[in-house]
């Protein structure tokens, strides 16, 4: 999946992911599309949560050999 | 305007002030306006690193002897085994790159999280504001907390 930004995320643990995640989108442009690659598995289901709590795009997630990706386009 | 959060800490348990400081970051990362309010044991947790605190009478100064604080101090509300514990799992932690109580702190104040000290405590225990980090936005009481968690989507008790 193409992205605008990449975050790295890896050997985190919650809440750091989201927090960067947080801070990051700051960055972008609205339509703007972040990847985050992490370890923590939870961040399988706090992207998504993440999204909807605050109004952005969860656009999807890849997973290769214990490394995460997920894909959030900045809506707001 | 942003949603409220409101998390009341009164343990001054390194675990439970992980899992306060936690949701607060979590709190602010999804825009929600987040206040931490301090008080009995848990005014601990936003004291000074620093040795023993000036108060007045042989009560409160044995109170404040045996109950330093600071967030490099805070036991464990479990396994804490006489610091061995803790130490244990402070060495646990940093191999797994989670962040202690203090930077966590640290977070949660640049991530726009409020600090509200309890004034209550602080007369009783005798202790000033100079026992705490300057990170402390507010020295208050129940109605500072209370004007913050009447509108609070989210009020915990921690």
């Amino acid at each position: 999946m193409k992205a605008d930004a990449t975050l790295d995320c890896v050997g985190l643990y919650c809440p750091m992911p989201i927090h960067q995640t947080a801070n990051k989108l700051k960055e972008l442009k609205t339509g703007q599309v972040l990847e985050v690659l992490a370890s923590d598995e939870g961040i399988k289901a706090d992207a998504p949560a993440w999204c909807k709590a605050t109004g952005n795009e969860f656009v999807g997630m890849e997973e290769k050999g214990g490394e995460i990706k997920v894909y959030i386009k900045k809506t707001k | 305007m942003a949603e409220k959060m409101t998390l009341i800490v009164f343990s001054g348990d390194m675990d439970k002030a992980l899992a306060a400081f936690n949701l607060a970051i979590g709190g602010a990362s999804i825009g929600m306006e987040v206040s931490m309010f301090f008080t009995f044991w848990g005014l601990n947790v936003i004291k000074k690193n620093e040795g023993p605190l000036k108060s007045k009478g042989i009560m409160r100064k044995m109170l404040n002897f045996l109950n330093r604080g600071g967030a490099k101090r805070l036991g464990l509300s479990k396994f804490h085994m006489f610091g061995m514990g803790k130490w244990m799992f402070g060495k646990l932690m940093k191999e797994a790159k989670s962040p202690s109580p203090q930077e966590l702190m640290t977070i949660a104040h640049q991530a726009g999280v409020k600090f509200i000290a309890c004034t209550n405590s602080m007369g009783t225990m005798g202790i000033g504001k100079d026992a705490f980090v300057p990170e402390v936005d507010t020295y208050g009481g129940v109605a500072t907390y209370l004007a913050d968690a009447k509108d609070g989507r989210i009020n915990l008790f921690i």
